[in-house]
C-alpha cells in the first residue's frame, strides 16, 4: 500500500490538554503531523482539529481507532482526498520595492484570487485561501521577488456533498474495522 | 452535604467499594492523609516502602481480584515513582487509579517545590488523566475515573489533585455506582462513549462458526483478555466443544486450565514445541484476546502462515495491527464465547491433536547430582502448596521458568509483567495479591538481579505480616541477559554477572523475616515447608547455575519454529 497525505478530521472536547493528548498520539506511534489545524466548532464545547500525515490505508485505519480510544475524541473521520474539499490560508509576504514590481505582484495575486491584504514601501503581503497546488504555485511564482516571510494556518477540510462528520455514529458498520470481508471466500 | 475535598475523595473511593488502598503521603497529599485518619475502619491503607512498591501493589490487587486497585501519592518524585508502575499496568491492561497531588493552583506552573506535570508525563502509559482544579467536579473526575479504568479494555487512569482543592469545599451527595452512569459528566460521556463492550456481531459469529466446520486443523490462542474478561469457563467449554488445541500466551496463563488435555503449553519465543509447531501448521488460527506481540508473533508475516486467522478482542485497535488477520469479532471475550460455542457444532479432531501432542508441550530440563536445577524448584513448590497458590514473577530466565513449570487453574493465579517487562514488579504485585486475599498462599518467584530492585519492600511484608515466600533463583548473574550474551553475543558477558552483596539470609533477617540459603532439593523443601507453616514471610535464597538456560527459545524477529535452542 503505497503512503500517501491523509485527512483526519477529529471531533474533540474543548478543553485544555485535549490537542497535546491528539497530536501526542501520532508522534508517540512515529507519525509526523504534516498539517494541523484546530477551532472550536458551532457547538462551543467542541473543537474540530484537521490534522493531515503521510501514511497508508492501513496505517490511517489503526490511527483513526486510535484515536477513538482516546476518551476526549468524540468521532474520527477519514476523509479521503477525492470526498473532501480542503483549503488553507497562507499569508505571503512579499519584497515590493518599485512600481513595477508591485504590479506585477498584483496580476499575480489576481489571477489566484488572492486578495492584498497591507502594502509597506518595500512590501506587499498577500492572502491566498487553497489547497497546496495553488499555494506551490504561487510561491513559485512570488520567489523571484523575495518571499520575506510566509505563514499557513494549515489545511480545514469537509466532506463533499450532504454528509458530515457526525453522521459516523459509533455502530459497529460505520467503523473501518466493521463488517468483515474475508480475504477468500469460504 | 458540604465536606473538604479530600473528605469527598474518600467518600467517592467508598462509593466504588474500596476497601484498601496502597500509598505513600508527603507535602501535597497531606489533607488526604488527614482525613483517612478517620476512615480507617473502612479503608485500609497500606504503607509501602517506595511508591513503585504501591503502584505495583495496586496492581497486583487489581490482577488478582478483578477489581480495580487504588494508589495515593504526593506530588512531584512520589508521583514519578509511579511512572513505572503505570506503564506496567498500561502495557498489560489492569485497571488501576492512581490518585496524586499537585501543589495548589497559585503554584502550578511555577517550578515550585515538588511541582511536576504528572498528567502530562503520564499521558502516554494511562487510558485517561485528569488534573482537577475544581473542587464541585472531584466527584464526578472520580466517578468517570473508575469507570474508565474498568471498562472495556481495562487500563490505568490518574487523577491530579491540586492541593488547594483537598482543602475547599463542596456540596457532596452520595451516589450509588449503579447510577453513575445516568449523572453528571459521566452520564454525558457515556452517551456518546462506549463503557459496554460492544454486542458481538451475530453474522461474524456465524461466519467463524462456519470457518470452524470447515477446519480440520484448527488451533485457538488464549490471551491475556480471556484472564481480564474471567471468560475462563467459556473458554474452556468453546475448546473442547470444537475440540482444539490451545497454546497459551504469557498473559493468558490461568485463562485455561494448564493441565487440560488441550494444553500444548506456552506460546512465542519460549513457548513450547507443540505449541510453536501447532501455529505453524494450522489452518484455522482463533486468539482470543491477544494482540500477536512480537514476543508471541515474532515475525507477523509468516506467523500462522498456512492458516485463516482470526481474531476476536474486545479492542477495535488492536484487529490487524501486529498480524493481518482473515476475520474478527469485536467483544467481551466471555460473550463472544459463549455465542459462539452455543452455535457450533461439536468437532473431533482426533488425527490434529495426535500430530500437535506428538511434540512436546513443556520443556523437560535435565537434572544434575548434587545441585539445585531451576526445575527442581518449581516441581517442589507445586508438590508442596496447595493448588490455589498465588504466584507472582519478577523478570527473567525465573520467570519464563516458573510459567512453564506451573498449571495455572485460574484467571488472576499468575501476576506477571508481561508486556513491560519490569523487573521489581514481583514483590509489589504479591503484596497486593496476599492483602487481597489473606487466605491464599502466595509465592513470589525472583532472580537475585530482580529482587535487588524493590527488595525494600520486604519491610512491607514484614510491618504487615504478609506471609509472602519469596523464591530467589539466584544464578550469580542477570540470566535472561547473560542467555543472549551467550547465545548472541559471543559469551561477552557484559555487566551482567553479579557476584555481589547482599546476603539474602541476613538481608530477610534484618528485615524480621526469616532466610534460608539452600544448595539442594531436600534443603529447599525443608526450608518451603518452614515457610508455608510459620505465617510469616520468609525469603528462600536457592543457588542455581549460572549457565541455566530458559529452553526453547526462538530468536527476535524469526519464524516461530526456527528454534535457536530446543
Ligand atoms: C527494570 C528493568 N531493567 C532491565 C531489564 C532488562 N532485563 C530483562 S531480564 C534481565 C535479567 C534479570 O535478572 P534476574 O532478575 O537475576 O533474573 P534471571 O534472568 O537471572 O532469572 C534484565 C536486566 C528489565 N526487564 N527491567
Amino acid at each position: 500500500m503505497n503512503a500517501q497525505r491523509n485527512t483526519l478530521a477529529v471531533l474533540v472536547d474543548n478543553e485544555a490538554g485535549v490537542l497535546s493528548r491528539v497530536a501526542r498520539l501520532f508522534s508517540g506511534k512515529g507519525y509526523n503531523i504534516e498539517s494541523l489545524a484546530v477551532g472550536t466548532t458551532d457547538d462551543p464545547r467542541v473543537s474540530r482539529i484537521t490534522i493531515e500525515v503521510i501514511a497508508d490505508e492501513k496505517q490511517i485505519r489503526l490511527l483513526s481507532n486510535q484515536l477513538r480510544k482516546l476518551i476526549c475524541v468524540h468521532s474520527v473521520k477519514a476523509l479521503k482526498p477525492q470526498h473532501a474539499i480542503r483549503r488553507e490560508l497562507v499569508l505571503i509576504k512579499v519584497l515590493a520595492e518599485d512600481f513595477g514590481q508591485r504590479n506585477e505582484i498584483i496580476q499575480i495575486a489576481n489571477i489566484f484570487r488572492a486578495s492584498i491584504i497591507d502594502v509597506s514601501k518595500s512590501s506587499l503581503t498577500i492572502a491566498l485561501i487553497g489547497d497546496e497546488s495553488k499555494a506551490e504555485a504561487i510561491q513559485n511564482l512570488l520567489k523571484e521577488f523575495g518571499i520575506l516571510e510566509l505563514v499557513r494556518t494549515g489545511m480545514v477540510a469537509l466532506e463533499r456533498g450532504q454528509y458530515t462528520i457526525d453522521e459516523q455514529t459509533k455502530e459497529k458498520g460505520e467503523f473501518d474495522y466493521g463488517k468483515n470481508v474475508l480475504r477468500e471466500g469460504l | 452535604m458540604k465536606m473538604t475535598g479530600a473528605r469527598i475523595l474518600l467518600e467517592c473511593l467508598l462509593e466504588q467499594g474500596v476497601d484498601t488502598v496502597f500509598g505513600y503521603p508527603g507535602g501535597t497529599i497531606l489533607n488526604v492523609y488527614d482525613e483517612l485518619y478517620g476512615f480507617g475502619d473502612r479503608i485500609r491503607h497500606v504503607l509501602t516502602a517506595h511508591e513503585q512498591g504501591a503502584c505495583h501493589a495496586a496492581d497486583g490487587y487489581a490482577r488478582s481480584t478483578g477489581k480495580v486497585g487504588v494508589c495515593f501519592a504526593t506530588s512531584g518524585p512520589g508521583a514519578t515513582n509511579l511512572v513505572t508502575g503505570i506503564a506496567t499496568a498500561y502495557l498489560d491492561s489492569s485497571p488501576i487509579v492512581c490518585i496524586t497531588c499537585n501543589v495548589s493552583a497559585p503554584l502550578i506552573g511555577k517550578d515550585s517545590f515538588q511541582e511536576v506535570d504528572i498528567t502530562g508525563v503520564t499521558m502516554p502509559i494511562t487510558k485517561c488523566n485528569y488534573l482537577v482544579r475544581d473542587v464541585n467536579a472531584l466527584a464526578d473526575t472520580v466517578r468517570e475515573a473508575f469507570a474508565i479504568a474498568r471498562s472495556g479494555r481495562p487500563g490505568p487512569v490518574l487523577i491530579d489533585i491540586v492541593k488547594n482543592v483537598t482543602a475547599e469545599r463542596a456540596e457532596y451527595e452520595p451516589l450509588a455506582r449503579r447510577e453513575h452512569g445516568t449523572s453528571g459528566r459521566l452520564g454525558e460521556l457515556m452517551s456518546r462513549y462506549d463503557f459496554k463492550p460492544p454486542e458481538p456481531d451475530m453474522d461474524d459469529i456465524r461466519k467463524l462458526a462456519a470457518m470452524i466446520k470447515e477446519s480440520k486443523r484448527p488451533l485457538l490462542i488464549c490471551g491475556g483478555g480471556v484472564v481480564r474478561s474471567r471468560a475462563d469457563r467459556e473458554f474452556k467449554a468453546f475448546a473442547h466443544k470444537i475440540d482444539a488445541p490451545v497454546a497459551i500466551t504469557l498473559m493468558g496463563a490461568g485463562g485455561f486450565e494448564g493441565r487440560d488435555p488441550l494444553t500444548t503449553g506456552m506460546i512465542g519465543m519460549h513457548g513450547s514445541q507443540a505449541s510453536n509447531i501447532a501455529v505453524d501448521l494450522c489452518d484455522l488460527l482463533i486468539a482470543v484476546g491477544c494482540r500477536f506481540s512480537d514476543r508471541v508473533a515474532l515475525k507477523p508475516d509468516t506467523f500462522a502462515r498456512n492458516a485463516k486467522i482470526v481474531q476476536i478482542d474486545i479492542d477495535r485497535a488492536e484487529i490487524n495491527k501486529n498480524v493481518e488477520t482473515d476475520h474478527h469479532i469485536i467483544g467481551d471475550a466471555k460473550r463472544v464465547l459463549s455465542l459462539l460455542t452455543e452455535l457450533v457444532p461439536e468437532q473431533i479432531h482426533d488425527p490434529w491433536k495426535k500430530e500437535v501432542f506428538s511434540h512436546p508441550t513443556e520443556t523437560h530440563y535435565d537434572e544434575r547430582e548434587g545441585t539445585l536445577t531451576p526445575g527442581q524448584v518449581l516441581t517442589t513448590i507445586a508438590r508442596l502448596c496447595p493448588q490455589d497458590t498465588i504466584v507472582s514473577t519478577d523478570v527473567g530466565q525465573h520467570q519464563m521458568w516458573a510459567i512453564q513449570h506451573f498449571h495455572f487453574d485460574y484467571p488472576g493465579q499468575l501476576l506477571t509483567s508481561g508486556g513491560f517487562g519490569t523487573m521489581g514488579f514481583g514483590l509489589g504485585a504479591a503484596i497486593g495479591a496476599q492483602v487481597s486475599h489473606p487466605d491464599k498462599t502466595v509465592v513470589h518467584i525472583t532472580g537475585d538481579g530482580s529482587f535487588r530492585m524493590n527488595l525494600n519492600e520486604l519491610a512491607t511484608e514484614q510491618y504487615y505480616r504478609l506471609p509472602i515466600i519469596n523464591v530467589i533463583f539466584n544464578n550469580g548473574t542477570l540470566g535472561m541477559v547473560r542467555q543472549w550474551q551467550n547465545l548472541i553475543y559471543q559469551q561477552h558477558y557484559s555487566q551482567t554477572t553479579l557476584d555481589r552483596a547482599p546476603d539474602f539470609v541476613k538481608l530477610a533477617e534484618a528485615f524480621g523475616l526469616s532466610g534460608f540459603r539452600v544448595t539442594d532439593v531436600t534443603q529447599f523443601a525443608e526450608a518451603l515447608k518452614y515457610a508455608l507453616k510459620c505465617k510469616h514471610g520468609c525469603v528462600i535464597d536457592c543457588a542455581i547455575n549460572i549457565d541455566e538456560m530458559v529452553r526453547p527459545m526462538v530468536g527476535g524477529g524469526e519464524h516461530i519454529t526456527n528454534f535457536m535452542i530446543n
